[in-house]
């Protein structure tokens, strides 16, 4: 299969301290891909800059052949890249149902004088952005919908508003899905649940997924390549078999054994 | 949002002393007035009107009547204003005192227009297209107005310090004006008269109400209802209370985050040009400098009603309104208070004092984006 991804010699440096040097990496369409690392490794750089949050200072990405340096995050969004962040950023004011509807902004065509003029195409569009916002919802079960729809974000539950926040991920139609930690902070019981969903996304809605993990349980489970990430540079990639079995990602999470210090 | 845990460990200081003083004298204030004017409701002659208020004649129902309508009227048109005010402060997080001038330059382009109409003797024949047209070009000129000002001024400085666009607009107003001034000069200009059917006195509901009135409070209505329909049921709408909650997330949403500020400003002008004209028609006078008070009036009452909520904005300024209309002669004149006619602008800026005494987060409360609220 083609990468749907592709990112060649990307370097990011923060007032002299790399961030991320001569990262390569690439996804294949229909991959699920996760990037583990210890703390500070560049790993939500790494997701900010295919994002369009941070500009890089050399390398490319590209998606589906064509750069995506440069482009507004809003531009990211069009072309089909979603994410979500690893400490949950709804609109806490605004319903569940608005957070999804609102999310669908760049797949939709009406604007302001249609609504005015309430003209066929408006309210046809409109039941469409609704009924696609209830039926990425039903994707987490009877948690997100019912009375809950109308409920604003903030009153949301910690593991909700996760799923709330990949449920808004999921309504911008993206081709590929960016979850930063999904799980963080989730009971082994939703942790189990949620990843079964990751495989979903893959399996029922076709995205290609990269994601940022803490819980190795997670990782095994869902992913077909492990990339590992440490101080900005890729340390080791591979299925997980592979990668925890390799003696650098052991020392970069655990130390180097102290025979070796000397 | 912490001062007030910080506060409560610490000890009283002569601030708090003197602001619970001012509560109290405010409120004391509010009440015996009231009550001084239903006792001289009741009894012209009684004790305390003799004392403080000789010869009061009260105020009879129609009276009463009156002042109500004419300050909701004068509140409809500083909530229009006050919207700008809420819509700009929700989403950028700053105060465009420039807004006034957008207003001003509604009720400006609104004179020339309709003097061109009168002169053409369209005006006469034919008033509501003119009306239509004269609100039409106000809105324009307002929205464009908006619109540059954003583009010029405060774009540039959108990740600077807030306080920095705060001090642009203040610039920003004075060149307005001062652009206005030169180029129509100081003289005040009148609108040309209203037609008879329209300003004739109409009774709905025991209300005896002029028909200048009726239109600002419909033409008024029409707007904040259109204007709600957008904000809440349109995709953007949706968009902009999405930018104002969080720019970079509303970004990653796939929304034009420039393009929504842009639209923000654009339709707060379109609000103040709509204002505008209800000014000039029931006012019938615009200089370079009409844009200042109603400026901060309707600052004021979005203060009132809270900055960032748009319900909030347009009640707070109804009822700032309302409070500037009555409170003279229902308040003020039973204590025996001379020249109240004159005292609206202070009764105005003492009801925000008294509002943000005990709600200092606006009647219907604040509705800050995320990094404002941190």
């Amino acid at each position: 299969m083609s990468p749907i991804m592709h990112i060649h010699d990307l370097t990011v440096s923060f007032g002299g301290l790399n961030a991320l040097s001569d990262l390569n990496f690439h996804v294949d369409e229909g991959e699920i891909v996760s990037v583990i690392g210890p703390n500070g490794a560049g790993k939500t750089t790494f997701f900010n800059l295919i994002t369009g949050l941070v500009e890089p200072n050399s390398g490319d990405i590209l998606f589906e052949g064509e750069s995506i340096l440069g482009l507004d995050p809003y531009q990211v969004t069009e072309i089909g890249i979603a994410r979500t962040f690893q400490n949950v950023r709804l609109f806490p004011n605004m319903t569940v149902l608005e957070n999804v509807m609102v999310a669908q902004h760049c797949r939709t065509h009406q604007h302001a004088f249609g609504a005015l003029l309430q003209t066929k195409a408006f309210r046809k569009e409109e039941r469409e952005i609704r009924e696609r916002a209830e039926e990425v919802l039903s994707f987490f079960g009877t948690r997100l919908i019912g009375y809950r729809l109308d409920q604003p974000a903030f009153v949301l539950s910690y593991a909700n508003r996760r799923r709330l926040e990949i449920a808004r991920a999921m309504a911008t139609q993206p081709r590929l899905l960016l979850l930063d930690e999904p799980v963080a902070g989730m009971n082994p019981k939703e942790s189990v649940e949620l990843t079964n969903l990751i495989g979903r996304l893959r399996s029922e809605w076709g995205f290609t997924i990269v994601m940022i993990e803490h819980d190795m349980g997670v990782v095994r489970d869902v992913s077909d390549r492990v990339v590992v990430l440490d101080h900005g540079v890729t340390i080791a990639q591979g299925s997980y078999e592979e990668v925890s079995n390799d003696p650098q990602v052991i020392e970069a999470y655990l130390g180097r054994p102290a025979q070796d210090a000397s | 949002m912490t001062a007030v845990g910080v506060r409560s460990t610490r000890r009283v200081s002569w601030v708090d002393r003197f602001l619970t003083t001012l509560r109290i004298v405010l409120i004391a204030l509010i009440v015996v007035g009231l009550l001084a004017f239903i006792a001289q409701q009741i009894d012209n002659d009684n004790a305390f009107a003799r004392r403080r208020n000789p010869g009061a004649t009260g105020l009879t129902a129609a009276q009463v009547k009156g002042l109500f309508v004419t300050g909701v009227a004068q509140g409809a048109m500083y909530g229009l204003i006050a919207l700008g005010y809420s819509m700009v402060y929700g989403v950028l997080g700053f105060i465009n005192f420039a807004h006034g001038e957008v207003f001003m330059l509604g009720t400006m382009s609104g004179f020339i227009a309709s003097t061109k109409l009168s002169d053409a003797g369209y005006w006469e024949s034919n008033f509501i297209g003119s009306f239509l047209l004269i609100i039409l070009i106000a809105i324009l000129v307002s929205t464009a107005t908006a619109v540059v000002m954003e583009r010029v001024a405060y774009r540039p400085l959108r990740d600077s310090p807030r306080l920095i666009p705060l001090i642009t607009s203040i610039g920003v107003s004075f060149f307005i004006q001062n652009a206005v001034l030169g180029l129509f000069g100081p003289n005040s200009k009148s609108y040309p008269q209203l037609p008879e059917w329209l300003a004739k006195n109409r009774t709905i509901l025991t209300f005896d109400i002029p028909g200048t009135k009726i239109m600002v409070l419909v033409v008024a209505a029409v707007s904040m209802a259109g204007l709600w329909w957008v904000v809440e049921r349109t995709k953007t709408g949706k968009a902009m209370r999405a930018v104002a909650e969080d720019k970079e997330i509303a970004a990653l949403m796939g929304i034009n985050v420039d393009r929504t500020i842009v639209l923000t400003f654009a339709i707060g002008g379109a609000m103040a040009g709509i204002g505008g004209i209800l000014w000039g028609l029931s006012f019938r006078s615009v200089t370079h400098l009409t844009g200042f008070l109603p400026g901060i009036k309707a600052f004021t009452a979005a203060v009132v009603g809270g900055v960032g909520n748009l319900g909030g904005s347009m009640a707070g300024g109804v009822a700032l309104g309302t409070a500037e209309s009555l409170g003279p002669q229902v308040i003020l004149e039973p204590l025996g208070v001379k020249g109240v006619s004159q005292l609206r602008d202070a009764v105005a800026f003492t009801a925000l004092v008294v509002v943000l005494l005990f709600k200092p987060a606006g009647l219907f409360g604040e509705r800050l984006s995320e990094d404002d609220r941190a």
